[in-house]
């Protein structure tokens, strides 16, 4: 089989040059205390809750993106796909720490919980409370919320965290808003095309040409089912149809709207998609308040796009109106 | 006849070149139930862990498999790397700070193992994970003789490693795919079977060249 063609070097070098060329980019915003550690040069401070997120690599912008004032403190960075081990999480938290706790937030990964805990379980050795919440916005993942997978939705529950931290709130006050801002974040994606491993440039999947797999997830992980490629505003109706199904909203409520690329589809056939959306959310009642559209949570160069809406109510609004200053997202 | 450290430490390197030439078909089988990094995972752990054990001078049996625990770890992080880090912490805490162990109570390596990957992934037998060919190794243990339970670990861990392919993931990233991920051998288990058979070669040869039944 031919290989997938990447502009890297050394396939098991990649998350390292990356990182590399992000800081060479962005120190006026980031600084790298160990080699897998980004952390905000303007965003932890004594008394506020460090707030630490991470993963794996090849979602760029997600998740070191994300990391300034006003958001995340810190990132932890994983191998790609991969979980980072506990010692750049602990890196990453020790640099954000401000003496109000630490607050751990990841997309619900049976890799990411091990090595995160492990590294919960060394901060408490430092004296250092740390606390966790699991992202799980990606509705097609489950029928149960707590077993979901972690997706785009990130964008907007990270957001409201660091919000809430960076108010100064203390760390039961941020624990329970991110709790809150993840049950009122809902994702669905569909994927028209493999993405492929920087150390194997093999895709990890078959899709074969004409078809496309609902619901699947940001590391190719299969979805609900494979079905026709089909016209962009059916795909939307498809993924909306569920989305405001698990919403319940009533009429007149407010949405944050989050059109993401996995990889490779452009911002053109994104604004398509958002044209339907849009009038799905106006034919529903519903308020769109801010709409999000560009790569913000990739799957390396996959073909295909996510849909997530956050449901708003009066204690989520302000905290995704507040400004934020990342290398990679910026708002106020 | 003792188990030593040089042992131990030709064990990693067998692990590491296995686990490197398994890498892209334990990548494929993965792709079809996860992300299709598993293979990956493997080798670069275990290419860690051997470059770790390699770098010790004068140590313990202990020493080797901490070492090959911390660097397995940090060099992978993902599912496998806190797996098979405190595998190797609880291995090391049987092997005991000694050069040399007695090559009879060397099967207890795979019963440690198999219990420390029990304890860091809270997964059950049947699960469709690594477990399900760790812990039929682990079973078919029994009070010697050493050849016949050496023999009898890895034929376990073979079965157990292929009756993954019925099974229905009930843990980890596969999980997700319910009745999808049926018809899939689960490649946790299946690298799990292969290392466990290089380490049953490896004791096998020993006891053979020593007489030992």
């Amino acid at each position: 089989m031919t290989q997938t063609q990447k502009l890297i070097n050394n396939g098991y070098d990649a998350v390292d040059e990356m990182l590399q060329g992000v800081m060479a980019a962005h120190a006026a915003h980031l600084l790298r205390p160990s080699p897998r550690a980004i952390v905000a040069r303007h965003g932890p401070r004594p008394g506020k809750v460090a707030l630490v997120i991470g993963g794996g690599s090849g979602h760029e912008p997600t998740f070191l993106g994300f990391v300034g004032r006003g958001l995340a403190d810190a990132a932890a960075i994983g191998n790609v796909f991969a979980s980072p081990p506990p010692q750049p999480i602990m890196d990453a938290a020790m640099a954000a720490n401000g003496g109000a706790g630490v607050l751990f937030m990841y997309g619900n990964y049976a890799g990411d919980v091990m090595n995160f805990d492990m590294a919960t379980e060394m901060l408490e050795m430092e004296g250092i409370e740390a606390r966790t919440v699991l992202t799980t916005d990606d509705v097609a993942s489950s029928p149960d919320r707590g077993r979901r997978r972690g997706v785009a939705g990130n964008v907007f529950i990270f957001k409201a965290a660091g919000a809430a931290a960076d108010l100064g709130l203390p760390l039961d006050e941020v624990e329970r808003l991110a709790r809150h801002a993840n049950a009122r974040t809902y994702t669905m994606g569909v994927a028209l095309s493999a993405c492929s491993l920087p150390q194997t440039r093999r895709p990890n999947f078959d899709l074969p040409v004409g078809e496309m797999e609902i619901g699947m997830g940001i590391h190719g992980e299969k979805g609900i089912r494979r079905a026709a490629l089909r016209p962009a505003n059916e795909v939307v109706d498809e993924i909306m149809d569920r989305l405001l199904a698990e919403m319940q909203a009533m009429r007149g409520d407010r949405v944050a709207v989050l059109v993401n690329s996995l990889g490779s589809t452009p911002l053109m056939e994104l604004y398509i998609l958002n044209a339907r959306i849009a009038e799905r959310l106006q034919s529903s009642g519903l308020q769109t308040h801010l709409t999000l559209v560009g790569p913000y949570c990739t799957a390396l160069e996959m073909t295909g796009a996510s849909i997530t809406l956050m449901h708003l109510d009066d204690s989520l609004q302000p905290l995704i109106d507040h400004p934020c200053d990342c290398a990679m997202f910026r708002q106020g | 006849m003792s188990y030593q450290t040089q042992h131990l430490a030709a064990l990693f390197q067998g692990f590491a070149s296995l686990m490197t030439r398994e890498r892209d078909t334990l990548c494929r089988m993965d792709g079809m139930i996860g992300d299709a990094d598993h293979g990956i995972a493997m080798a670069q752990g275990m290419v860690a862990a051997q470059v770790a054990v390699a770098a010790l001078g004068d140590c313990t049996l202990q020493d080797q498999f901490n070492a090959a625990a911390k660097a397995f770890l940090n060099a992978v992080g993902a599912s496998s790397g806190p797996l098979y880090a405190t595998a190797f912490l609880w291995a090391g805490k049987v092997a005991g700070q000694r050069a040399q162990m007695p090559l009879t109570e060397t099967p207890q390596i795979i019963v440690a193992m198999a219990e420390g990957i029990a304890h860091r992934g809270k997964a059950q037998p049947g699960q469709k994970t690594m477990l399900d060919a760790w812990a039929p190794a682990a079973a078919a243990i029994g009070a010697g003789p050493l050849r016949a339970d050496i023999a009898a670990a890895r034929l376990a861990a073979q079965s157990g490693a292929l009756a993954t392919t019925d099974m229905i993931a009930a843990i980890g990233r596969a999980a997700l795919l319910g009745e999808r991920s049926r018809g899939h051998p689960d490649p946790g288990a299946t690298s799990a079977a292969m290392l466990i058979s290089v380490f049953c070669d490896q004791i096998e040869r020993l006891a053979q060249a020593k007489d030992i039944p």
